[in-house]
């Protein structure tokens, strides 16, 4: 029969608007204000940190809705802003530094919904309030870095193998090497072609000059490395600043976005985020006593620090090596398979290590990690005061006379592990980075945003609702409708796509989706109403209807998705933001006006003898 | 049954002429002022420093100039954004001061100098080369579009409709240029974004129009490449019309409630969507017609499908 569409089909359109509308819920819900407890450094928020929350909270009186420990956070919620406050300074104190304390929103999202996936939409900072920084790497510093650390091994790997040379330096892109005797340059060659299969060489034995240019994948091994170790020491100090939910990712090849959500004080956050870190090996001071040191008596050749938990050693003065020298750091596992950290030092730092401990052998070494941190003083000229905070991040038995590259195990956990190869590449700052970009937004003009983009998207609907109805009569309620679901299944889907985000430009693109949704009914409709003055019967016209403008829709949508989908390759924050609701609204526009639209009229008109049709 | 369809075949063609004249004249304006006015730059393709500041009431904004310049910055651009107590303040990049310190530093200038409590709604801070690189990827954003559909549409129907929907759609982005630089109206991203979704709109009706154009060069036996395009024109100019003036309506939603930093996003849209319903008429299909387009063009097709079409009629 003309226009029924079988059981299954109707299901199947009303099963997929029924999974639409219910991730849609979860922003129905709205906030709860709400405290989030973070370990830093690699601790994890655990059970006994919950306890401990608990009885803090109970101890000051302070009521909570419901309290939970989550991927290693504690998240716990509140009826009001006041007692998330209060809960947040006692915590803040009560808890040390091993935790940061943050600020929070949780979504109100029931325990059955929250169960089967269902999350609110991520709104961008335009919307929410809060900072986002573009920062670029410098990555000729970190070629120019990469390249004199090559001289420096070079050098040393000749002068090994005691083949003479005349000098090694960079030569613009490449670095030469020239000799005295054409024995000497031949030798080399081969040692180095098999030592660096990542460079190419070429000799000149007329110059007695041997030329070695890195190879395009090692040049971007370097940016890569460079890229990745500045994502690590920035998402270790962003962690720090306390704030829930940011974002440190990636862009492109050499800038990274960091997002936090909520922060007005950008003064602050940038002061952290360029803040500087270094390492420092120390011998620890087995002679002096402890004690004494403890009560103000620190022998004059060392000084007196603490690590983590605030366990106090005494260390030597005299600095053995600076972090510096560390060119990589990776945490695997010993041939007992216990954790370890293998440390990579440039050839300077390996006679530095090499002369610091061969007397030394069986003693402790410590590693010590060194960052300045802003307070929130500020000096007479308004710069706020950094103070430098050094903490023993370990403590291990020189085994050997240590070289170029050694290894620290003993290290504790895996976990323990990683975090020490962590904070020794962090000390290790091999490219700098600057600020580029910087977007903050206020909490007032989020939340007007919001009210804005949210008002637009109403009037417009209420708009189009209108002229369809008065244009189309019937019909145009079920364009209506099925522009009802469209917004519906974007809302859905937004909020069950993990990466996406609603910007004002995004709630824009709502707004131009629904004006251009109802195109193709239009189309079907306008279709429609020809091939009844044409002279077919009613059903026949809206089967040719449907049939003959599916074509059109198709070819016209996926033009608009060409851009649309260009325009989310290429652009960043709200635009993409714009580019994400476009491209969803596309395709369930698509959905909705031809495959959904038609179920209506099928289950109301389909298969009936009609004579009019109100269209 | 409201209707807003014309009883007769208007001939569209036959104004060809005109319009194409029309069309050159407001091109050649937009290129005359793009290339003497420019394009008036806002913050994402500059660089420099936006701050947009609340204040309680009505900002008085010589005396916030005065404030300014005696704290040594006498180049800032002051002005009022949205309503009388909303101000923006702009600053080009400078050598001498950290670049993103800027935005804290006027704003404890201004905190301390008008002893209004003021409201931080938002700072942004753009570097020069971020700038460049954005003008650079936005540029090759467009022409990627473009290439991208003159591909798609010559695939999917035939080169001289894919040259004329891209001829249709380089007049509107370039009279949605020329208007802005006429303007003086600032192009940011939002702007580029709305150019973007311009090319998407008027698109889709260029591709209405030409679908409908092919579809009756097989079905019409009748009629000369002009009257047959003519035919086209009228069969959709209803869907056209509704569809402009859906459209219409939400960008109206958008301009007068959307507020002040979706303002240049709505203006872009708005006038594009004018000129790509104008220019999916006029450009597209004279520029197919000028080409020579005839039925023999897509005549390959047509056996199969009208075999196809009489089996369905079948019931």
């Amino acid at each position: 029969m003309l226009n029924k569409y079988p059981l299954w089909k109707t299901l199947m359109v009303m099963f997929i608007i029924a999974i639409g509308a219910l991730y849609a819920t979860p922003n129905l819900y709205g906030e709860a204000p709400a405290v989030q407890v973070s370990g830093l450094r690699g601790v994890e928020a655990d059970a006994a940190t919950l306890d401990q929350i608990k009885a803090q909270l109970e101890q000051n009186n302070i009521a909570y809705d419901s309290i939970a420990l989550e991927k290693g956070q504690v998240l716990t919620r509140f009826k009001s802003t006041d007692s998330q406050l209060k809960a947040r300074d006692i915590l803040d104190e009560s808890l040390g530094k091993q935790y940061s304390v943050a600020l929070n929103l949780t979504p109100n999202t029931p325990d059955w919904l929250a169960n089967i996936g269902g999350t609110p939409m991520k709104l961008g900072l335009d919307l929410s309030g809060g900072v986002s920084f573009l920062m670029e790497v410098n990555m000729k510093e970190a070629m120019a870095k990469a390249k004199s650390g090559m001289v420096s091994e070079f050098r040393s790997e000749l002068r090994n193998e005691k083949i003479r040379y005349r000098t090694v330096k960079e030569d613009g892109n490449a670095i030469s090497v020239i000799f005295r005797k054409v024995e000497d340059l031949q030798a080399a060659e081969s040692l180095l072609e098999k030592r660096y299969r990542d460079l190419l060489f070429k000799t000149d034995e007329d110059s007695l000059t041997l030329k070695a240019t890195m190879t395009e994948l090692k040049e971007k091994e370097i940016r890569e490395y460079a890229l990745q170790q500045n994502i690590t020491i920035i998402r270790n100090r962003v962690n720090e600043l306390g704030v829930a939910e940011p974002l440190v990712q990636r862009q492109g090849k050499k800038h990274i976005v960091i997002e936090l959500p909520g922060v007005q004080d950008t003064a602050k956050a940038k002061e952290i985020l360029n803040a500087t870190a270094t390492i420092e090996f120390r011998l620890v001071d087995t002679e002096g006593d402890l004690a004494n040191a403890l009560n103000g008596r620190i022998p004059a050749s060392s000084i007196l620090l603490t690590d983590r938990d605030g366990k106090p050693s005494l260390l030597k003065k005299r600095i053995m090596l600076t972090g510096d020298h560390i060119t990589d750091a990776k945490s695997g596992f010993d041939e007992y398979s216990r954790p370890q950290v293998n440390i990579s030092l440039d050839s300077a730092g390996g006679s530095k290590m090499s002369n610091g401990t061969k007397n030394n052998i069986g003693k402790p070494m410590a590693t010590v990690f060194i960052e300045y941190k802003a307070t929130d003083k500020k000096d007479a000229e308004g710069n706020i005061i950094f103070e430098k905070v050094e903490e023993i991040i370990s403590i291990a038995t020189i085994q050997a006379r240590l070289g170029k590259s050694f290894r620290i195990t003993g290290a504790g956990s895996q976990a323990e592990a990683h975090n020490l190869a962590l904070l020794l590449r962090a000390g290790a700052l091999i490219a700098p980075i600057t600020i580029v970009e910087e977007r903050t937004v206020g909490p007032t003009l989020g939340a007007e945003n919001v009210q804005l983009g949210f008002k637009a998207i109403m009037l417009g609907f209420a708009f189009v609702f209108a002229f369809m109805m008065f244009y189309y009569r019937a019909f145009g309620v079920v364009a209506n409708l099925a522009l009802g679901a469209n917004l519906v299944l974007i809302v859905g889907v937004m909020s069950m796509i993990p990466g996406a985000t609603l910007t004002l430009p995004g709630m824009a693109g709502i707004v131009l989706t629904v004006g251009m949704a109802v195109d193709a009914n239009v189309l079907i409709f306008e279709r429609i109403r020809e091939e009844i003055r044409e002279g077919k019967s009613i059903q026949q016209a809206i089967h040719q209807g449907y049939e003959a403008a599916f074509s059109t829709i198709i070819d016209a949508n996926i033009t608009t998705l060409i851009a649309a989908l260009i325009l989310f390759a290429v652009g960043t924050g709200p635009v993409k933001g714009f580019a994400v609701t476009l491209s969803i609204g596309i395709i369930t526009s698509m959905f909705t006006s031809v495959v959904a639209s038609r179920t209506v009229v099928n289950a109301v008109w389909g298969g009936k003898r009609l004579d009019k049709l109100s269209i | 049954m409201f209707n807003l369809r014309l009883k007769e075949t208007v001939a569209f063609m036959s104004y060809r002429k005109f319009a194409m004249i029309f069309s050159a004249v407001l091109m050649l304006a937009a290129v005359t002022s793009l290339a003497t006015n420019k394009l008036n730059f806002g913050l994402d393709f500059t660089g420099g420093t936006l701050i947009e500041v609340g204040f309680e009431q009505a900002a008085d904004l010589e005396s916030l100039r005065d404030v300014m310049t005696s704290n040594g910055f006498p180049e800032a651009k002051i002005q009022f954004y949205g309503s009388s107590s909303d101000v923006v303040i702009r600053l080009g990049l400078r050598d001498d001061v950290k670049a993103e310190m800027l935005g804290n530093q006027v704003l404890d200038i201004l905190q301390s100098n008008t002893g209004q409590n003021i409201d931080m709604r938002r700072i942004e801070f753009v570097g020069a080369s971020v700038g460049d690189e954005l003008a650079e990827q936005g540029g090759l954003a467009m022409l990627t579009a473009l290439i991208c559909i003159l591909v798609y549409v010559a695939f999917r129907f035939e080169w001289r409709f894919a040259i004329g929907s891209v001829a249709a759609l380089f007049h509107d982005v370039l009279l949605t240029l020329g208007l802005f630089s006429v303007l003086g109206l600032e192009f940011d991203l939002t702007v580029l974004a709305a150019i973007l979704a311009v090319i998407g709109y008027s698109l889709n009706d260029t591709i209405v129009v030409s679908d409908r154009i092919r579809e009756n060069f097989r079905k019409l036996r009748t009629g000369t490449t002009e009257e047959i395009i003519n035919t086209s024109l009228t069969q959709t100019l209803s869907r056209t019309f509704i569809t402009s003036i859906t459209t219409l309506l939400v960008l109206a939603a958008l301009f007068f409630w959307g507020g002040a930093l979706i303002h240049g996003f709505a203006t872009a849209l708005l006038f594009g969507v004018f000129v790509g319903t104008y220019s999916s008429i006029y450009v597209a299909s004279s520029v197919a017609l000028s080409l020579g387009i005839s039925k023999e063009d897509l005549i390959p097709e047509v056996i199969e499908k009208e075999g196809a079409d009489q089996e369905e009629m079948m019931p």
